[in-house]
């Protein structure tokens, strides 16, 4: 392991991956719109579910934003890092162009998750990020360090978690070939991830922090951000993100030994 | 004479399409499962007894989003996106050779897969009247076989927006961006994720005059029993299958037109 040349590589994927999507110049605008549509589709649910109850599942609409606002944090994210790079995954093996991947002197996992990068999903960050600093000023947060380090551990371990998830769901291509519409089962799953955990009736909220951590991934920053979160959740997602990540690590490693190029 | 050698294609295209998806069915199956977020929202709407407000029952509401679901999942559509991946890879110069729009392929290909589905459907349905024994109710023929035109309605709707869409694919070759984007009322204004009769007045108040509260809220109102104008909608989607026909006759004339081949 070698932190520099990897930087180096990333410096480089960068440059080519950006090159090759600012080719589609009006497609990028076009997915800024999308994003804004969707950001104000969502707040509107929202404003439907709220319009003849003060709160839902114990939360008033002006802390349900917090959630909606990390929730298009992480969304972005997932749109310019994860989704690009996980679904090529799929592409790779069914043309067996992995083959390729495994024999370049540079961690498989490495490659595969950092080689595209997709700039729409910036804008989706920008506006989350933008929601979170309104919904500060309207719930009367006040900022400090504790705060501020809190939150941010809070909101990287939600990032490995869901990286993990994605990771986790496009290395079962290697026995499945297709997975494709997997991810579209996981991603309609995240959706439920814009709204607090509370609301949904007592088994599905078992369901939800167990078996897909999606309690993990917006609920708890969000408590963070509100003051609520005692320690132990926090710590709990932070282990729960450690294992998620050295998992879908081991489980990368163990699937390869599985793998057969195609053709052979 | 001409009529049977119609009857020929329209059956030799639809046991082709069929049994190509019945070599998915693994991922149709997967298709139907992400269809499921019907199910999440009629949890937080039970939960939190919102409902109440809008005066609609427990039982009807959750009838209703199990309706919404069926409709949903024989009305999804995918043109655009076969359309683009053909057109980019230069398949479709061989379609327009043939003496058939390749729209006819892509229609029949829809048509197979929502075949496949069908049972997949009706299984996610069996676990819904399990966890909900109390909404499992039986429709009348007539009101089933009109629920059945208004959901076949909306589907040629939506294939005729998206087919729109697609023939964008002659001008910008990566015409799925705009789909994305389209996408988005169709979510959040269908009854989908909501119903209609839960909106705002000053939602109410225009979104009659759009196709998407015709695409699901109406099929499912229908089939599951709540009060609407039947009448009245299944004349506007007539009325809007009418008006985007002769716009995709339209466009499909000046983009064939406008069409160069890959590689020249």
């Amino acid at each position: 392991m070698n932190p520099r040349k990897y930087l180096k590589v990333y410096a480089k994927f960068l440059h080519t991956s950006l090159a090759s999507e600012l080719e589609y110049k009006t497609n990028i605008f076009i997915d800024l719109i999308t994003a804004i549509l969707s950001l104000i589709g969502s707040i509107f649910l929202l404003s439907i579910f709220f319009q003849n109850s003060l709160n839902i599942g114990g939360w008033k609409f002006e802390e349900a934003l917090i959630i909606q606002g990390i929730y298009t944090i992480l969304n972005g994210i997932t749109n310019t890092w994860f989704n690009p790079n996980l679904t090529e995954i799929v592409k790779h093996i069914r043309e067996g162009t992995l083959d390729f991947v495994l024999l370049k002197p540079i961690d498989s996992q490495f490659f595969i998750s950092s080689k595209k990068i997709n700039p729409s999903g910036f804008l989706e960050i920008i506006l989350g990020l933008c929601l979170l600093i309104l919904c500060i000023r309207i719930n009367q947060i006040n900022l400090n360090l504790s705060f501020l380090t809190l939150s941010f551990i809070t909101i990287i371990c939600s990032i490995c978690i869901l990286y993990s998830l994605w990771f986790f769901i496009s290395t079962t291509t290697i026995w499945f070939v297709k997975t494709w519409n997997a991810t579209e089962v996981l991603r309609s799953f995240l959706y439920i991830g814009r709204f607090p955990l509370n609301s949904f009736s007592f088994s599905l909220r078992i369901f939800f922090s167990v078996f897909i951590p999606i309690a993990f991934i917006t609920t708890i920053p969000s408590e963070v951000f509100l003051g609520l979160s005692q320690l132990w959740k926090i710590s709990l997602e932070v282990i729960v993100a450690i294992v998620f990540l050295t998992t879908s690590r081991k489980f990368w490693l163990f699937a390869l030994k599985f793998y057969t190029s195609a053709s052979s | 004479m001409i009529s049977n050698s119609i009857n020929r294609k329209i059956f030799t295209l639809l046991k082709v399409q069929y049994s190509n998806m019945l070599e998915y069915r693994v991922e149709i199956a997967l298709w139907a499962i992400s269809g499921i977020i019907p199910f999440f929202m009629l949890n937080i709407w039970t939960n939190n007894n919102l409902n109440e407000s809008i005066n609609i029952s427990d039982v009807m509401l959750s009838r209703y989003f199990l309706c919404a679901f069926f409709v949903r999942q024989f009305s999804v559509v995918w043109v655009v996106f076969s359309f683009e991946e053909d057109s980019l890879m230069g398949k479709v110069s061989p379609y327009l050779i043939q003496p058939l729009n390749p729209f006819f392929r892509y229609l029949a290909q829809h048509i197979a897969e929502q075949i496949t589905r069908f049972p997949f459907a009706l299984i996610i349905a069996v676990f819904f009247f399990i966890f909900n024994p109390e909404s499992m109710w039986i429709p009348n023929l007539k009101i089933l076989l009109l629920s059945i035109i208004s959901t076949f309605f909306s589907f040629i709707i939506q294939f005729l927006i998206q087919s729109i869409v697609a023939c964008l694919c002659f001008w910008t070759e990566k015409a799925s961006s705009i789909e994305r984007l389209l996408f988005i009322p169709t979510l959040f204004l269908s009854g989908l994720l909501a119903p209609v009769a839960s909106f705002p007045e000053y939602v109410k108040s225009w979104i009659y005059l759009t196709p998407f509260p015709y695409l699901i809220d109406l099929p499912a109102n229908l089939l599951s029993g709540n009060t609407t104008n039947f009448r009245g909608g299944i004349g506007i989607q007539i009325l809007w299958i009418l008006i985007l026909f002769p716009v995709f006759r339209k466009i499909w004339s000046a983009g064939t037109k406008k069409f160069t081949a890959m590689g020249s």
